[in-house]
Order: structure tokens, then C-alpha cells, then sequence
């Protein structure tokens, strides 16, 4: 190794340091500033007698929308609305009796089954109960 | 002239040497023949960019970049603001078209075969071109916080997300935090008015640079016939800019009988509404999100279309070290149908999103 190489490397390492010195604060400075997403596990969706039969209202759970569901039976089912395709907000097709998300025709079930589309997976179900006057969901677990 | 504007005119050309320049100007031509009209596109995209510019330092002076003032600040723009719904229009309209201007300018460039060696670069940097012109757009649709807008970048940004290894990071770091929020619109708007531009301009001044030194292609299946050249100046520019002012006149006539929508405000805890579509310049890849099924060979549909979307920009981008013939000024009919392939998808994608909205 000449002393030419030696002075070169030195001298490219430092402009290296030098570099990386002025980088990691901006790289610091542009990450997004340790926002977490609020954390709900319970909500009141609606109140009781708000929904009418085969209709559905979209409220919020923590930071993501849930769908509530007065089925066809009478029966109230709660979701998230968050499409587990692209993340939509689905919405309750009554004509079909099925949830439907907009963006790119996924559609499920009113278990939260895919019955067709891209969606990879179900939406997560949540647990529908009357309290007072108030109709409340949880996660469930 | 006068002789106070002549001297006038003698104090710049001894300080700026505008009449050398004139001289270099002179010099430089352009060829001619029966595809020279495909070479007015690089003109109108670097006009309309311009235009771009200009409108959009003037949207700034009443545009409010937060979520409860957003929506609002462009409805008073278009309602309030004297011609505000004409500089906002033109904007709009001039985006939408210079992203139109941008695909036939590159697909001609594509079929001309202009990336031959040695404008590989001149290439490259039209391909980065395009893309930041994308960013523009979609930075730029989330700005007036309607609902199209808001899921649009939903959409778009899970997207970028489901890239494997660092889509996650990547979604975090363009909303700024976990949701779509005030953070998201202020890292747009960081983007769209700053970064974005910032980077268009550099890449802009390479791109022309290399388009000045190396001048402008003439295509393989000419190599036969004899070359025949125009002066740049001012034959050239003559043209250029006539279809600076054809364009112009359009975009007037759509600003005046079309204005621009301002579309209703974002609610984030309200459905998707029906019949949602991205911008026109996205719908061949939505449309192909909405077709391809939730798994192939285990592979989740999605991760396999982003992956697919990119390797299709990454070849694109490679395609003038990839096109070997060409590159030794030969035909490359292999290059010519896989252009025709990929021009013909986008065109059916994107008619198929109109016109069968359950596809």
C-alpha cells in the first residue's frame, strides 16, 4: 500500500463521515414523529332503534372506521370497514345482503368471509351488544 | 432602432454576449423527415411545465395546506377569488394533460427508438422525468382534501405499502404516521410545492442538456435515405411554438366550458363512495388491482401486481441497454412489439375503467 492510497482512503473516509454526519439528522428530522395510532377497544357505534333494518352506518374505532350492520334477520353485526384488499372504506350493498368495497369490487359475506374480489383475507368481526341505550363494540378476545 | 436601444442592446451583448449566443443558436439544427412531429412533444411537456409553475405559485397565495382549511381555501378559490376558478382550472387541466404530452412523448421516443446509444441517458432521465410527474400528480390530488382524493391516496399510498421488506417504512414514512391525516397533507404539500419540483427542474436541465449536446435522433428505418436538417432557430422554435399556442387554446377552451370540480370534502369515517377511480394516468393499474385474483401460486394477488408493476418501470427504464440491435442502429422488431403490447394494455386498462366500472 503506497502512502498515496493510505491519504486516499483517510480522506475518502472522512469526506464519508462528514457526509453521513450532515445525513443523519435530516434523515432523523424527516422520519414521522413516533405518532401511534390511538388504541380503542370499545365504542359506541350507534344508538338502539338508530339503524333501520337492512342498513348500515359507518363509525369510529380509534383511528379506522367500523361498519355497523342491521341484517336482513334483524340481527346487528359489526366489522371493520377497513377493506383488507387496499384499505377502502367498505360499505352494506342491501340489495345483495353483502359488504362491498368500492375501489376494486371485493365483496364479503355477513361473517366477513371474501366471497369474491382481490381481498387476501376477512374482515375482522367484532362483538355487538346492547347497553342502555347504546349499541357498543369490541374487539373481540 | 434607435440609438438608445441599440446601445442599450450593446451594454447587454458586452456583459451577457448575447450575440455569440445567437451565433451558437444559428448553428444548431434539427432533422427533418416524415416523423419529425413526434419531436414537438419535449417542447409542449417543457412548456406546460411552465405553465405548471406559474399557476401553481399563484395557488399557493390563497391555497391553506390543513385538513380543516384545505377543501375550504380551494372552494374559495373557485367561488371567491377573482379568476381563481380559471388559474385553478388551468392547473388541473395542464396536469392531467402534461401527463398525457409525457406518454406520447415517451412512447415515441420508444418507437423511434431515440434511446439508441449514445441518448441512453437522455433516456433514463425522461423515464425519472415521468415518474416524478406522477408524484406531482398524486401529491397534488390529496391537496384539496376531497373524497376521490382522500381514498385515492389511501389506495395509492397501501400500494406503495405492500411492497415486500420496506413497503411498510415506506408507507409510514409518506403519511407521515400510521393514518391518512394532517401529517399526510402537510408531507404532500412538502412534496408537491418543494421536493418534487425542486427535483423535476434538476432532472429537467440534464435531460434538455443531453437533448442540446447529443441533439436530436433520427430514427434507424431513415438511415437509407438522405438526412435533411432545419435550423433550430428560428425555423424550429416557430413550430414549437405554434403548438405551445394550439395547446394554450385548448386548455382555455376546457377551463372555460369544463372548469375544474371541486368535489366534496374528505370524510374519513365514511364509506368509499361507488364508482371511486383514481386519476385517468393511474386506472390501467387500478383496473388491473381490481382483476388480478386474491392469490396466485400463494402469492398474495396484490404484492404480486406491485411486484410486477415495478420490474415492468425497472426493464422500462433499462430498455436502451437491453435493446442491443438498436444500439448497433439496427431494426429491433422484438422492442416494436412489446411496445405495441405494453401501449395497448394501458389504452384497454384504461378504457375498460369507464366503461365497465364492475370490472
Amino acid at each position: 500500500m503506497t502512502r498515496r492510497s493510505v491519504l486516499n482512503v483517510f480522506l475518502g473516509g472522512s469526506l464519508a463521515a462528514t457526509a453521513a454526519a450532515f445525513l443523519y439528522p435530516v434523515l432523523r428530522y424527516l422520519w414521522p414523529q413516533g405518532q401511534q395510532e390511538a388504541v380503542q377497544t370499545k365504542v359506541v357505534a350507534a344508538k338502539t332503534g338508530e339503524l333501520a333494518p337492512n342498513s348500515f352506518k359507518i363509525f369510529r374505532f380509534g383511528d379506522s372506521p367500523g361498519i355497523l350492520i342491521d341484517s336482513p334477520e334483524g340481527t346487528l353485526l359489526a366489522f371493520t370497514a377497513v377493506c383488507t384488499h387496499l384499505s377502502c372504506t367498505v360499505r352494506y350493498d342491501s340489495d345483495s345482503g353483502t359488504i362491498y368495497c368500492p375501489c376494486h369490487n371485493g365483496r364479503f359475506d355477513l361473517s366477513g368471509r371474501v366471497i369474491s374480489g382481490p381481498p387476501p383475507a376477512p374482515l375482522e368481526e367484532y362483538v355487538v351488544e346492547s347497553v342502555g341505550g347504546d349499541i357498543v363494540v369490541s374487539k373481540k378476545g | 432602432m434607435g440609438p438608445k436601444t441599440a446601445g442599450l442592446l450593446a451594454f447587454f451583448d458586452e456583459r451577457f454576449k448575447i450575440g455569440a449566443l445567437l451565433k451558437l443558436a444559428g448553428k444548431k439544427t434539427v432533422p427533418e423527415h416524415r416523423h419529425a412531429f413526434w419531436y414537438f412533444f419535449g417542447g409542449i411537456a417543457l412548456f406546460l411545465t411552465v405553465l405548471q409553475i406559474a399557476t401553481g405559485i399563484l395557488l399557493l397565495l390563497y391555497y391553506v395546506p390543513t385538513v380543516d382549511a384545505a377543501h375550504e381555501s380551494i372552494v374559495f378559490i373557485m367561488s371567491q377569488v377573482k379568476f381563481g376558478w380559471l388559474i385553478r382550472s388551468v392547473h388541473s387541466w395542464t396536469a392531467n394533460i402534461l401527463i398525457g404530452v409525457l406518454f406520447v412523448h415517451m412512447f415515441s421516443t420508444f418507437f423511434l427508438k431515440a434511446y439508441r446509444r449514445p441518448r441512453e441517458l437522455t433516456w433514463v432521465s425522461g423515464f425519472l422525468l415521468f415518474v416524478l410527474f406522477l408524484a406531482l400528480g398524486f401529491s397534488g390530488y390529496l391537496l384539496p382534501w376531497s373524497e376521490l382524493s382522500f381514498f385515492a391516496t389511501r389506495v395509492g399510498t397501501n400500494i406503495a405499502g405492500g411492497f415486500p421488506v420496506i413497503g411498510p417504512a415506506l408507507k409510514q414514512f409518506i403519511l407521515g404516521g400510521p393514518t391518512i391525516g394532517q401529517s399526510t397533507l402537510t408531507r404532500f404539500f412538502w412534496l408537491h410545492v418543494a421536493v418534487l419540483p425542486l427535483a423535476a427542474l434538476a432532472l429537467i436541465g440534464i435531460h434538455v442538456l443531453l437533448v442540446q449536446i447529443l441533439g436530436m435522433s433520427r430514427p434507424v428505418s431513415l438511415a437509407d435515405r438522405p438526412a435533411r436538417d432545419i435550423p433550430f432557430f428560428p425555423d424550429f422554435i416557430y413550430k414549437d411554438v405554434l403548438g405551445w399556442t394550439l395547446i394554450l387554446i385548448l386548455i382555455g377552451i376546457l377551463c372555460v366550458f369544463l372548469p375544474w370540480e371541486i368535489g366534496r370534502k374528505a370524510d374519513p369515517f365514511a364509506s368509499t363512495p361507488v364508482g371511486i377511480k383514481p386519476e385517468w394516468y393511474f386506472t390501467f393499474m387500478f383496473s388491473t388491482l381490481k382483476i388480478i385474483p386474491s392469490h396466485v401460486l400463494s402469492i398474495e394477488g396484490e404484492t404480486l401486481a406491485i411486484l410486477g408493476f415495478f420490474a415492468g418501470g425497472l426493464l422500462w427504464l433499462l430498455v436502451p441497454f437491453l435493446d442491443r440491435r438498436a444500439a448497433r442502429e439496427k431494426p429491433s422488431p422484438s422492442f416494436t412489439v412489446i411496445g405495441i403490447i405494453l401501449s395497448l394494455y394501458i389504452a384497454v386498462m384504461t378504457v375498460l375503467t369507464y366503461t365497465v366500472p364492475r370490472l
